[in-house]
C-alpha cells in the first residue's frame, strides 16, 4: 500500500472503438481507496464499456488501468477476480435452482468433495455477513429469493471471492426506494471497512444520496469530475445531457369520458402457479394517460399481457366499450377492435430480428385488410407503407429491406411505435417505451404519446422510470405484488408519495 | 435481403465449401476401404450424368429427395426438426396404394389427383400426432418422430404380411396395381416425341416435385400462413404477441412437412413399383435431412441438393457394381457428413470467409 | 406364470436395461451440462462396432472395451466441437453423428471382414461372459433361492454389474463433488460459471468426455458382452429410448434409471408375449408387440407433465455477454 496516496483505480486515457463508434474516447479518472465513487451518464455514454474493460470483458485499444498505482492487464473475469475486483451486474448471474451457499462456493470449492467447500463457504459467509451487515439466508434457493436479497447474494459473492473493489452496475433499477436505502447503507458499511465502491448509474438522486465523488460521462468522454458535496442535481443533469433540459409542456386537462377498455377483477397465474395479478380493476378512458409505477417484477408485465389478451385469465374479464371481449382468440379480437401495444421487451416481443423492416412493420397486423389479399401478403403495398412511416417517424436508415436487427435500438423502437401508433389505436398499451433508447428518440416518442392522447387515445403507460411517468401520466397507479396499492392524480403525485406506495405503504401516502 | 455478406457468398460459396469438406472426409472413408477416391469420383460422375438413363435415374432419386427435403424444411421454418419423413413417406405410399387399388380403369388424370390427395393426407396425418404432442404436451418432437418411424415400419410390416399381401405371394408386398394407374415414364414421353431415350424410372412425379417445391416457396415467402410460420420459427414469443396462434401454426407446418413426405408414394409406389413393397422408402427420409440442411431449407436450394444426392445415389449404385466393398451404406455416410458440415458446423467457415471477404472488399480496386 | 418365468423375465429386464442405463447416465452428464444428448444412438453403435472389431482382432475383451469407450468419447467430443466451439445446432449435430455412424459401421465392417457389414462372431475368451457366483451349484436345486441366486443376482456379465455400480457413482459425482456442482451450474447458467472464473467450454467438454465413456460401455455391452459380435443397426433406437428415459426421469439419475428399467421390462415382456394368446384379445400381431417399447416411449414422453424442468441452458450456445 502506498499510504492512501495512490488511487485504488486509475483509468488513464482509455480508448475503445467498435467499428466507427468510439465508445470510450481517452477516458481518464481516479477513484480514491475507501470511497464510494459514482459514474453517471445517459445510456450509451460509455460507462458500461469502461466497466467491461475494467472487468476484463473488453480490452482497451489504448490507455492504461492502474490499481493502487500498479499498471495491470485484465484479460478475463478470472483476472479481475484475482486482482480483487468484484462486479454486481445489472442482471444477476446466479444459478437459480442452487442455494445461496452453492452459488458462493461455485468455482471455489477447494477440493474434490463438495461438502468441505460448502462448510468453508458457510463459515466465511457468516463472517462477511457480520462484518458488513448483509443478511441472507444461506440455505435458501436463489429462485425463491426476492430481488433485493438476490442483490445481496451478489455482493456477498463478490466479497467472498476477495473483492476489494466492488462495481455495481445500475443496482437500483429493480429495487424499491426502501430497498435502495438499505443498499446504500450496506455500501457505506463497506466503505467504512475500507472497500472501494464504484456505482454506475443514470439516476441523479442515487449519486447525490450515496457517493463521495462523481464522474460524469457523455458520448464516450469524461465531462465532469466533482465532489458530490460540491454539486447539484441540476448541474449534473446539464453536464450529462450537454444542454439545459426543456421544461415540461403544460398538461392538457382530461375531459371525463366513459371508459373504452375496462378490466374487471383480472387475475393471472403464471406457469409456476404463482398469482402475478391479483384481482385488478382498471378503467382506460379516451384522452387519458394512466401511468403504472412500481418496481419491475410486481405484476406489471403480466397485467399488460392480460390487457392485450396474450395470457389466459385466471379470473375476471375485459370489457371493450361496454361489451365483454371474447375469451377465445382474445388478442386478435382486441387488435381488431383497435388496441395497440408497444411491448416492454422489444427484442423478445416487439420485432423479429431476422425479418426485413417491412415484415416487422406489419407484425400483428399482417392479416388486416390491405396488408393481405385473401391468403396472400402484399409485399409491394406494405413496403410502400413502411417507406412512408419511416419518413413520418424518422426511422434511419430509410431502408425498408434492411433486417430489423440491423437498426439501432432507438430506430427499432420508432419502427415499432410507428406500427402501433400510425393506425390511430383507440387504446394503446405502452411498456418501457424509452428503455435503451437515445435522448433524441425519447423526446420524439414522448411527443407522439402526447399527440395520441390529444387525439383521444386511451393510453396505459408502464415504466420503471418515475420521471417518465411523472412527465406523461394524468393518473398514476402504483403496483405492488400484483395489486394496486394506491392511485394518485398527477397534481398530488410526488416522488415521496409514490415511493411510499411502491414500498407497499398504503394510506399515509395520499 | 441485404446482409453482411452478399447472397452469392452466403448462399453459394459457403455451402459449396462445406460440401467440399464433407466430400473430402467421404474420400478418406473410401480410401480406408480400399477404393481410390479419384477413380470413384469418375465412376460416380459418369454413372450419374454420363448417360441419359443415368441422368434419368439421378432425377428419379432426386424426385423422392425433393419431397423428403421439403418435409424437413417446412417444419424447420417453424422451428421444429422433423425426423419423421421416413414414416410419413410410408404412410403416403399406403394412401396411394388404396387409391390405385380402388381406381383401376379410371383415367390417370382422375386417379393422379386423388392419389396425391391421399398421399398428402396420410403423410400429414402421421405427422400430426407428434406435432400435437409437441405443442400440447411438450414431447420432444425429434424423439417422437423417430419413434413414429419405428411404429410406421411395424405397421407396414403388419399390413403387408397380414392384410394387404397378395394371396400366394411369399414376399411382403401387394399385388400389382391396375396398369391404368401407372404414371408415364419420361422415356415413354420421349418416345412419343420421337426421341430415343433409354429406359429409366424417371416419371411424371419429377414435375410434381418441382411444382411442390415452387408452391412451398410461394407459400412460405408470400402467404399469410407462411409469414406466420416464419415468425413462429424465428421468434415464438413475438409471434404470440402478434396474436398468431403459435400452436396451430406449428402443427400446420409439421403436417405440411408430412404431406410432402407422403408424396414420396407418388414417385415410388405409383411411378415405379406399381405396388406397395415393404421398405420402399429405403432411408429417403434420412436423406431428406441432409438435403434440407444443404439446401438451407430453401425450396430452390432443396431442388439442387436433391439432384446432387440423386447423383450420389445413382453414381453410388454404379460404384457398388464396380467395387464389392461398396454398398448403399456409403451414401448414408455421405448423408451424415453433409448434415455435419452443412448443418452442425455451418458456421465453422463463415467467420473466416466473412473476414476474408471484408478484407478483399477493402482492398482498393 | 411360474416363478421360473418371473425370474427369467426379470433377469431379461436386467440384461436389456444395462445398455439403456449406461446410455442414460451418459446422456445425464451431457444434458446436465447443457448439451443436448441426441447423439447417444450413434455413439453407442460406434462403440459396439469398435469393441467388436478390436475383440476380434486382438482377442482381448478388455482392449475391446477400451476401444469402444475411446471411439464413443471421440464422437462425443466431435459433438462438443460442433456444439460448444462452433455453437452449431446441437440437435442437428447429434443427428449427423447418428446417421454418419449408421452408414460408417457397416461400410467399414464389410470392407474389413467381408461378412455383409457384420463383424465375425466372437468366441468366449473374446467377450465378457456371464459370471457364475459362488455356491451356484449348491443352491441350484433349492427352490426360489436357486433361480434367484443363479439367474437374477448371478449369471450376468461384468458390464451389468458395472452399470449397477455406476448408478450410485454417477449420482455421487453429480451431487456430492465439486465437479458435479460445476456441471449442474453450467447447464443452468453458464454466465454464472463464467463469472466465477471457470471455463464454460472446459466443463462442457469434460462432461461430454465422461458421457462418451459411459455410452461406450453401453455399446460394448451390446457387442462383446450381451451379444457376440456387431450386427448392423444393433442399437435399434436404444439411444433415443435412453434419452426419453432421461427426460421422463426429469434429468435425475435414479428416476431416469427407473424409467430405463420400465422400458427394459416392457421389452422383456414383449419377447414373452410373442405368439401367446392373451385373454379377450387373443394372439396380438407380432409387429404390434414388437412396437410396444416405441409406443411406450411416445406415451411416456406425452404423459410427462409439468413440474420437471430441463436444465435451463440446454441446447443454447454460450455467448459471453457483459
Amino acid at each position: 500500500m502506498s499510504g492512501g496516496l495512490a488511487p485504488a483505480i486509475a483509468f488513464d486515457r482509455i480508448t475503445k472503438r467498435f467499428g466507427a463508434v468510439v465508445a470510450n474516447d481517452g477516458v481518464s479518472c481516479e477513484i480514491s481507496p475507501g470511497s464510494i465513487h459514482g459514474i453517471i451518464g445517459e445510456n450509451g455514454a460509455g460507462k458500461s464499456t469502461l466497466m467491461s474493460i475494467l472487468y476484463g470483458f473488453y480490452q482497451a485499444d489504448a490507455g492504461e488501468i492502474r490499481l493502487d498505482g500498479q499498471a495491470v492487464r485484465i484479460h478475463s473475469s478470472a483476472d479481475a477476480i484475482r486482482l480483487g475486483i468484484g462486479m454486481v451486474h445489472q442482471h444477476f448471474v446466479l444459478v437459480e435452482p442452487f442455494t445461496v451457499l452453492e452459488n458462493l462456493a461455485l468455482g471455489h470449492e477447494g477440493g474434490l468433495m463438495l461438502q468441505p467447500g460448502l462448510d468453508r463457504a458457510r463459515a466465511e459467509a457468516r463472517r462477511i455477513e457480520a462484518a458488513y451487515g448483509l443478511a441472507v439466508d444461506l440455505d435458501a434457493k436463489v429462485e425463491d429469493l426476492a430481488v433485493g436479497a438476490r442483490q445481496r447474494v451478489e455482493i456477498l459473492k463478490a466479497l467472498y471471492r476477495g473483492a476489494r473493489i466492488l462495481i455495481l452496475d445500475e443496482p437500483t433499477g429493480v429495487l424499491t426506494p426502501d430497498e435502495a436505502q438499505q443498499l446504500f447503507q450496506i455500501l457505506r458499511r463497506l466503505k467504512s471497512e475500507g472497500k472501494t465502491v464504484l456505482l454506475i448509474t443514470h439516476k441523479l438522486k442515487e449519486i447525490m444520496a450515496a457517493t463521495d465523488r462523481v464522474t460524469v460521462m457523455r458520448a464516450g468522454r469524461v465531462v465532469g469530475d466533482v465532489a458530490t458535496s460540491g454539486t447539484t442535481e441540476a448541474d449534473l443533469a446539464e453536464r450529462m445531457v450537454g444542454r439545459k433540459l426543456a421544461p415540461l409542456p403544460d398538461r392538457v386537462p382530461v375531459a371525463p369520458a366513459a371508459p373504452i377498455l375496462r378490466a374487471e377483477g383480472l387475475s393471472v397465474i403464471d406457469a409456476g402457479g404463482v398469482e402475478r395479478v391479483r384481482g385488478i380493476d382498471l378503467d382506460l378512458r379516451p384522452g387519458e394517460i394512466v401511468g403504472i409505477a412500481g418496481v419491475s417484477g410486481n405484476g406489471q408485465s403480466e397485467l399488460m399481457a392480460a390487457l392485450a389478451g396474450l395470457t389466459p385469465l385466471a379470473a375476471g374479464r375485459l370489457v371493450w366499450a361496454g361489451v365483454p371481449v371474447p375469451a377465445e382468440d382474445t388478442a386478435m379480437a382486441l387488435r381488431r377492435l383497435g388496441l395497440g401495444h408497444i411491448p416492454e421487451d422489444r427484442h423478445k416481443n416487439g420485432m423479429i430480428g431476422a425479418f426485413e423492416a417491412w415484415e416487422t412493420s406489419v407484425l400483428g397486423y399482417h392479416r388486416d385488410v390491405g396488408h393481405g389479399q385473401g391468403a396472400w401478403l402484399r409485399p409491394g403495398f406494405i413496403r410502400a407503407l413502411t417507406r412512408q412511416r419511416m419518413v413520418d417517424y424518422d426511422v434511419r436508415p430509410r431502408d425498408e429491406r434492411l433486417r430489423t436487427a440491423a437498426f439501432s435500438g432507438g430506430n427499432q423502437q420508432k419502427l415499432i411505435c410507428a406500427r402501433e401508433m400510425a393506425r390511430g389505436p383507440k387504446v394503446l398499451l405502452v411498456g418501457q417505451p424509452t428503455r435503451g433508447v437515445d435522448v433524441g428518440a425519447i423526446e420524439q416518442i414522448h411527443a407522439r404519446l402526447r399527440a395520441l392522447k390529444a387525439a383521444g387515445t386511451a393510453i396505459l403507460l408502464v415504466s420503471v422510470e418515475l420521471d417518465e411517468i411523472l412527465a406523461l401520466a394524468d393518473r398514476i397507479l402504483v403496483m405492488v405484488d400484483g395489486r394496486f396499492t394506491g392511485e394518485l392524480d398527477r397534481s398530488e403525485a410526488t416522488e415521496r408519495a409514490l415511493g411510499l406506495l411502491m414500498a407497499g405503504v398504503r394510506d399515509e401516502a395520499a | 435481403m441485404r446482409r453482411d455478406l452478399p447472397m452469392l457468398v452466403d448462399y453459394v460459396l459457403i455451402p459449396a465449401l462445406n460440401l467440399l469438406l464433407a466430400f473430402l472426409v467421404g474420400a478418406i472413408v473410401l480410401a480406408l476401404i480400399g477404393v481410390s477416391p479419384v477413380a470413384a469420383l469418375g465412376t460416380l460422375l459418369d454413372g450419374a450424368f454420363g448417360s441419359l438413363d443415368g441422368l434419368g435415374y439421378t432425377l428419379y432419386y432426386a424426385t423422392t429427395f425433393i419431397f423428403t427435403g421439403l418435409a424437413v424444411a417446412i417444419p424447420y421454418q417453424a422451428g421444429l426438426f422433423n425426423i419423421g419423413g421416413e414414416g410419413q413417406a410410408m404412410l403416403g405410399g399406403l394412401g396411394v396404394t388404396l387409391v390405385c387399388q380402388a381406381m383401376g380403369g379410371y383415367s390417370l388424370w382422375l386417379v393422379l389427383p386423388l392419389a396425391i390427395v391421399a398421399a398428402v393426407t396420410f403423410g400429414a396425418a402421421w405427422a400430426a400426432v407428434p406435432a400435437i404432442l409437441q405443442v400440447k404436451r411438450g414431447s420432444h418432437i425429434v424423439i417422437t418422430t423417430i419413434m413414429f418411424n419405428f411404429l410406421a415400419a411395424a405397421f407396414m410390416t403388419y399390413l403387408l404380411i397380414d392384410a394387404l399381401r397378395a394371396p400366394g405371394d411369399p414376399s411382403p408386398e401387394t399385388g400389382a396395381f391396375p396398369a391404368s394407374t401407372a404414371l408415364p415414364y419420361a422415356h415413354e414421353w420421349a418416345a412419343r416425341l420421337g426421341l430415343a431415350m433409354e429406359e429409366s424410372p424417371l416419371n411424371l412425379s419429377f414435375l410434381v416435385a418441382l411444382a411442390a417445391a415452387f408452391l412451398v416457396w410461394l407459400f412460405i415467402r408470400r402467404s399469410l400462413l407462411g409469414y406466420e410460420i416464419r415468425a413462429t420459427g424465428l421468434n415464438p414469443s413475438a409471434a404470440t404477441y402478434a396474436a398468431i396462434p403459435v400452436g396451430r401454426v406449428t402443427v400446420l407446418a409439421v403436417c405440411l412437412g408430412g404431406a410432402c413426405a407422403g408424396l414420396v408414394g407418388i414417385n415410388e409406389v405409383m411411378g415405379v413399383l406399381h405396388r406397395l413393397v415393404l421398405g420402399f422408402t429405403a432411408g429417403a427420409g434420412i436423406v431428406g435431412i441432409a438435403v434440407a440442411l444443404m439446401g438451407r431449407n430453401h425450396p430452390f436450394g432443396i431442388v439442387l441438393a436433391a439432384i446432387l444426392f440423386g447423383a450420389l445415389y445413382q453414381g453410388g449404385a454404379e460404384l457398388a457394381f464396380d467395387y464389392p466393398q461398396v454398398t448403399r451404406d456409403i451414401i448414408v455416410v455421405m448423408d451424415g457428413l453433409v448434415i455435419l458440415f452443412c448443418g452442425a458446423l455451418e458456421n465453422m467457415l463463415r467467420v473466416p470467409v466473412t473476414r476474408a471477404w471484408a478484407r478483399w472488399r477493402t482492398v482498393p480496386a | 406364470m411360474s416363478l421360473v418365468d418371473v425370474v427369467s423375465v426379470l433377469a431379461a429386464t436386467i440384461r436389456l436395461a444395462t445398455p439403456l442405463v449406461l446410455a442414460t447416465l451418459g446422456g445425464l452428464f451431457s444434458e446436465r451440462a447443457g448439451i443436448v444428448a441426441l447423439g447417444l444412438e450413434g455413439m453407442m453403435l460406434a462403440a459396439a462396432f469398435a469393441a467388436a472389431c478390436i475383440a476380434h482382432v486382438t482377442g482381448s475383451a478388455w482392449l475391446a472395451l477400451a476401444a469402444g469407450m475411446g471411439v464413443s468419447m471421440a464422437l462425443s467430443l466431435i459433438h462438443g466441437f460442433a456444439s460448444v466451439t462452433q455453437r452449431g445446432d446441437q440437435v442437428v449435430s447429434g443427428m449427423a453423428l447418428n446417421i454418419l455412424v449408421a452408414g460408417l459401421c457397416p461400410t467399414l465392417g464389410l470392407a474389413w471382414f467381408q461378412q455383409g457389414g457384420q463383424t465375425p462372431a466372437l468366441g468366449h475368451g473374446e467377450r465378457f461372459m456371464p459370471i457364475v457366483l459362488p455356491f451356484a451349484d449348491g443352491v441350484a436345486g433349492v427352490p426360489v433361492l436357486g433361480p434367484i441366486w443363479n439367474s437374477l443376482i448371478g449369471g450376468h456379465n461384468l458390464i451389468v454389474y458395472l452399470a449397477a455400480l455406476l448408478l450410485p457413482l454417477s449420482a455421487w459425482l453429480l451431487y456430492r463433488t465439486s465437479f458435479g456442482l460445476r456441471i449442474r451450474a453450467v447447464g443452468e447458467n453458464p454466465h454464472a460459471v463464467d463469472a466465477a472464473g471457470l471455463s464454460v467450454a472446459g466443463l462442457r467438454y469434460g462432461a461430454l468426455a465422461l458421457s462418451g465413456i459411459l455410452v461406450g460401455l453401453a455399446g460394448a455391452d451390446l457387442s462383446i458382452a450381451e451379444g457376440a459380435g456387431f450386427g448392423r443397426d444393433m442399437t435399434a433406437g436404444r439411444g433415443y429410448v435412453a434419452l426419453a428415459a432421461l427426460i421422463f426421469g426429469k434429468w435425475r439419475p435414479v428416476p431416469a434409471v427407473g424409467a430405463c428399467l420400465l422400458f427394459a421390462f416392457c421389452d422383456a415382456l414383449q419377447v414373452r408375449l410373442q405368439g401367446v394368446a392373451l385373454p379377450v384379445v387373443g394372439v396380438v400381431p407380432v409387429q404390434l408387440v414388437e412396437a410396444l417399447p416405441y409406443l411406450l416411449t411416445v406415451v411416456l414422453l406425452a404423459g410427462f407433465i409439468g413440474a420437471a424442468r430441463a436444465p435451463r441452458a440446454i441446447g443454447l450456445a454460450f455467448v459471453k455477454t457483459r
